[in-house]
């Protein structure tokens, strides 16, 4: 080769121009914390709007560890140091799979795949949490409903006192167990606040409140002679038809010769 | 030599430490290594795939593999690293992966009749002055043309032309040889100099 350097044309020397000045970037802002948290050198938390009002996320190498309302940076910084042992430093965003799965969470029916770190409960709690995930956007499941898919009818109570202790309440809904009376309840956030969250995701507090009341713990579709609870998916069509009877208790419907829907399973069979 | 591989080089001699520093204590030391060489390595993942959603995500497992792989790693073997090829190219498997996944997505790219790049820069990045004089000056196009690039043409002159590394580093992250790379780019600069006549032509794609 001894034709030495050539200069390059113009339309090449415009194309290495503008190839030079595209690698002028800088990464996000949240990419070195999340980078951190995800190998375990340091959580990170960011401040996320929801129907009640911002909280505060934090997340980790195991997944998104807290779900909190602390009234400043300062208190939950000192709170999560306090519970977890280690120093969280604040993001202005997660980053970027993160942060569409936990909008998809909080405001969608459109559920993705979310990693949870659930390193700090017992079992026991671990399988309330993970039924309480499986209750859809919208309908709502008693303490005793939980107690018994997990194969601890006794443990009611204990459901309750787990359910209260949810790290991550709003990403694992804990706001849509309520009590076996069927009124809404207690909750982490107060019980405004469950009451707002429930009626965001179109499951309506006061016709809940309003059944409870009335003693109403099941309904009964009079076609396909099916029992259900009252948020169940295909209930809430039916509603708008005169074309259900109420029950108080599963023995009721059993004996006026309905069956019990296998999707919202209203009773197990004893 | 050009300002941009004086200033690169001497990137490096701040960085030629690393190795050592991480085979002695990798916790300590891991956050300096982001701090190195995220910049280069999301500009690499965006450029390639054109997304920033995409790049921040690759760009992110790329440092996450690389810790993971650092953890596993004989002391010798991390102070025998060449970080900045060894990065680039978790990077870039990551990359190729992705597309894998989504070759649809990038046809499609290709085939925007009305002129409008399904490429969006994010908020922040559409407000920072660098990307308004690039918009100004008519590039932005050009990103959209490499992501576009067949495969080949596009790591090579993402890798020397963009991230401005010599031949013989490029050939070392894809694993070709010189003369492959050096022929591949002049290819890629080609077709995109023939694509950037048509569009000036056209006068059709706007950023």
């Amino acid at each position: 080769m001894s034709e030495g350097y050539r200069a390059p044309t113009a339309g090449t020397q415009r194309v290495l121009d503008g190839l030079h000045s595209r690698g002028n970037v800088r990464a996000p802002s949240s990419f070195l914390p999340g980078v951190l948290a995800r190998v375990g050198l340091q959580d990170a938390y960011w401040q996320q709007g929801t129907p009640i009002g911002p909280v505060y996320v934090a997340y980790g190498e195991g997944g998104v560890s807290a779900v909190r309302q602390t009234s400043s940076p300062a208190h939950f910084e000192e709170w999560y140091r306090a519970r977890f042992g280690r120093p969280v430093t604040q993001v202005a965003r997660p980053p970027r799979p993160l942060a569409d799965v936990v909008e998809q969470r909080l405001g969608s029916d459109a559920q993705g795949e979310i990693e949870i770190d659930l390193r700090g409960v017992t079992a026991f709690q671990r399988a309330v949490l993970q039924k309480t995930m499986e209750i859809p956007r919208g309908e709502v499941r008693p303490y005793g409903w939980i107690a018994r898919e997990i194969g601890r009818p006794g443990a009611v109570r204990a459901v309750g006192t787990a359910l209260n202790h949810n790290p991550v309440p709003l990403l694992i809904p804990c706001h849509r167990v309520v009590q076996t009376n069927g009124r809404v309840g207690e909750y982490a956030f107060g019980s405004a606040a469950k009451r707002a969250v429930l009626e965001a995701e179109g499951a309506s507090p006061d016709l809940l409140e309003n059944l409870a009341r009335r003693g109403v713990r099941y309904l009964g579709d009079t076609e396909d002679h099916t029992f259900c609870l009252p948020t169940c998916a295909g209930m809430h069509r039916r509603l708008a038809e005169p074309r259900f009877v109420t029950f108080r208790t599963p023995q009721q419907a059993v004996s006026a010769g309905y069956r019990a829907c296998d999707v919202c399973r209203p009773a197990l069979a004893s | 030599m050009s300002a941009e591989r004086r200033v690169i080089e001497q990137f490096d001699e701040t960085t030629a430490d690393l190795p050592r520093a991480l085979a002695l204590d990798l916790d300590a030391h891991f956050e300096r290594l982001v701090r190195c060489y995220q910049d280069r390595i999301y500009a690499f993942c965006l450029r390639y795939t054109g997304s920033p959603e995409d790049a921040e995500e690759i760009a992110q497992d790329a440092f996450v593999s690389a810790y993971r792989a650092l953890r596993a790693y004989p002391t010798d073997r991390i102070r025998a690293l060449a970080l900045r090829p060894w990065l680039y190219q978790i990077a870039l498997n990551g990359c190729r992966n992705r597309a894998r996944g989504k070759h649809v997505r990038l046809v499609q790219m290709q085939g925007d009749e009305d002129g409008h790049s399904e490429i969006e820069p994010e908020a922040d990045e559409r407000e920072r002055p660098d990307m308004v004089l690039e918009r100004y000056e008519g590039t932005r196009e050009m990103g959209v043309l490499v992501a576009t690039l067949p495969e080949r043409y596009r790591a090579a002159i993402v890798l020397r032309h963009i991230d401005g590394m010599g031949y013989a580093e490029v050939a070392a992250v894809l694993g070709e040889p010189v003369g492959t790379v050096k022929s591949n780019v002049h290819r890629g600069v080609q077709m995109l100099r023939e694509a950037m006549d048509r569009t000036a032509n056209e006068g059709s794609i706007q950023g």
